[in-house]
């Protein structure tokens, strides 16, 4: 069984976010990168099937060469291979065609993207490749077991969960509860060292791939005037703003 | 040319997230001068198809034996029914994702989810999405002729805008390649994602066996669920209540957090909340420099007289 895991480098959880270029691009200077959670949960599920059915993972990433670090990441915490597309991500379309390019020369019988990037939060990735590729797509699925020819899964609808088989191959946009976060695995030594002898191979994008959208600018949110502290022996002060003043109840 | 909207049902019914697809689809309609076509898959009743005149969908297709949890056979649905649309509009529905990537490759239309702005001008068209997971608000240009916006829940109004509606009914089948094996629907319960309040909680309950006080004062308000990641991590909670940067980003109306502390990838989650409120007994709580409203106090003293509070405000 051949699993391909899609991987997002994005910073981290914890980073402030701040912008260049009079705000029209990301500043990533002084920014940690790590695997998009959502991938990782999806690259853990990856290895632990490689565990059970003898599987062979490969990551891919769409981006340039200041991926390299997050995907020997990958590759020390289990995955075969890694592939990089030599293209700056620029929209999902693009990013999601060079996969799909890649699949088509490639085939895979699972391909597990995350349900989002916690970046640029498109979540739509999967399905253009879903829809490229010419292949089932469940997305923000939430559990999955295989036998190597079909999958069983549940995924998250809005306001419930649903189950379904499906034949593989099928890509899925994974999140937690395919693996738990107690499940999710810290390169050790040994899977560092043997991480910088496994292959990384660039590629070149594909020179007729089009991008549909573009960023323009970036905001941050206003900013909130301020909190306003209540006792807690007035609760109904509280509930009398919200009433009144506030008016969202 | 038109605008076509997708109409997502749910239990044969039509949620408020759709509602405001479709008005979002008719005040678009307005800055193009065209009318809203939606296009609804799966069993629905009549009623609820001739609702959607009254937010302004001048036509209504129905396609009763669509199953509407097939991405692909809706997408080739929607490319059927496209026309001569310039703008396809959806609610950011983990559903509708599905087909609006699909249709989005099909028509090399170019995709923009999390949608929180209006269209305001009919050419060189841009958008304003939610980013970094809440931490900031990106400007998207669509370089496509046609478009595909996904909108953020609970973000636009419902308006009232009657049209004399046109409803078909389509018999088509499609074979589909999934096989639903079973669902399990959160019956009488608001989802998250669209709630107008949701009451959050944390760590700071000390053990899952204290939901009670929570799910209490989310009943008394009409409130969804919600809580921390380290509570969703602890099993305290399900997953699918986890809000924050690795969880759901939410925009409701009200947030009361409960003892949560506040970190960075909780807001991230959060913060486009029009009122946020934080209840927590640590002073230094990082949430009440984000919060509108604050209550330094314990939850189990605060949460029982809140409850009161708003029982009150209900029977007055």
């Amino acid at each position: 069984m051949k699993i391909l895991v899609c991987i997002s480098s994005v910073p981290d959880t914890t980073s402030k976010i701040n912008f260049t270029d009079n705000n029209s691009k990301f500043d990533a200077d002084g920014i940690q990168f790590v695997i998009n959670p959502y991938d990782e949960f999806g690259l853990t599920k990856a290895i632990i099937l490689k565990e059970q059915l003898q599987a062979i993972v490969t990551v891919i990433t769409v981006g340039d060469s200041s991926v390299e670090p997050v995907m020997r990441k990958a590759l020390a915490i289990g995955a075969d291979n890694a592939i990089r597309v030599n293209l700056k991500a620029e929209d999902s379309y693009s990013t999601a065609k060079e996969i799909s390019n890649y699949i088509k020369e490639n085939p895979f019988d699972l391909i597990i993207a995350g349900k989002e990037s916690s970046d640029y939060n498109g979540g739509v990735v999967p399905g253009i490749i879903a829809d490229i590729v010419g292949i089932p797509f469940a997305n923000a699925c939430n559990g999955l077991s295989t036998d190597g020819s079909s999958a069983e899964l549940s995924r998250e609808i809005d306001g419930g969960i649903e189950t379904l088989k499906i034949n593989l191959p099928l890509i899925i946009g994974g999140q937690k509860g395919l693996v738990e976060e107690s499940e999710l695995r810290i390169p050790n030594m040994r899977g560092i060292m043997t991480a910088r002898s496994k292959p990384l191979e660039v590629i070149e994008p594909n020179e007729t791939t089009t991008t549909l959208t573009e960023s323009i600018l970036f905001e941050k949110p206003a900013q909130k005037k301020g909190c306003k502290m209540i006792s807690s022996d007035n609760v109904s002060e509280l509930v009398n703003d919200l009433h009144n003043v506030a008016k969202v109840i | 040319m038109s605008i076509l909207v997708y109409a997502e049902s749910w239990e044969g019914k039509f949620r408020k997230n759709t509602l405001e697809a479709i008005s979002y689809a008719k005040q678009t309609s307005n800055i193009f001068q065209t009318d809203v076509k939606a296009v609804t898959c799966g069993k629905i009743d009549d009623i609820e198809l001739d609702r959607l005149g009254e937010f302004g969908a001048k036509k209504v297709i129905s396609y009763p034996n669509i199953i509407k949890s097939d991405g692909k056979a809706v997408a080739s649905i929607l490319q059927q029914e496209v026309e001569d649309a310039q703008i396809i509009i959806f609610s950011n529905t983990f559903n509708a994702k599905i087909i609006a990537s699909r249709i989005s490759s099909k028509l090399k239309a170019g995709l923009v989810t999390n949608v929180i702005s209006y269209i305001t001008n009919s050419s060189d068209i841009c958008i304003k999405k939610q980013s970094f997971s809440s931490k900031a608000i990106e400007t998207v240009r669509l370089k496509s002729n046609i478009g595909v916006l996904a909108i953020s829940p609970n973000s636009f109004e419902i308006k009232n805008d009657s049209v004399d509606v046109e409803i078909e009914v389509k018999d088509q089948e499609i074979d589909s390649e999934i096989i639903i094996l079973g669902k399990d629907i959160n019956k009488g319960k608001i989802s998250l994602s669209e709630a107008e309040v949701v009451v959050s909680a944390g760590r700071g309950l000390k053990a899952p066996e204290n939901w009670g006080m929570i799910e209490e004062l989310a009943d008394t308000l009409g409130a969804a669920t919600a809580c921390s990641k380290p509570v969703s991590d602890m099993g305290w909670r399900p997953h699918s209540e986890h809000v924050g940067q690795t969880g759901k980003a939410i925009a409701p109306n009200l947030y009361i957090a409960i003892g949560i502390s506040g970190a960075i990838q909780h807001l991230a989650g959060i913060n486009s909340s029009k009122v946020m409120v934080a209840i927590n007994t640590d002073p230094e709580a990082p949430f009440f420099k984000a919060a509108d409203y604050g209550i330094i106090g314990d939850a189990f003293e605060v949460v029982p007289k809140l409850i009161e509070e708003f029982k009150n405000l209900k029977d007055n």
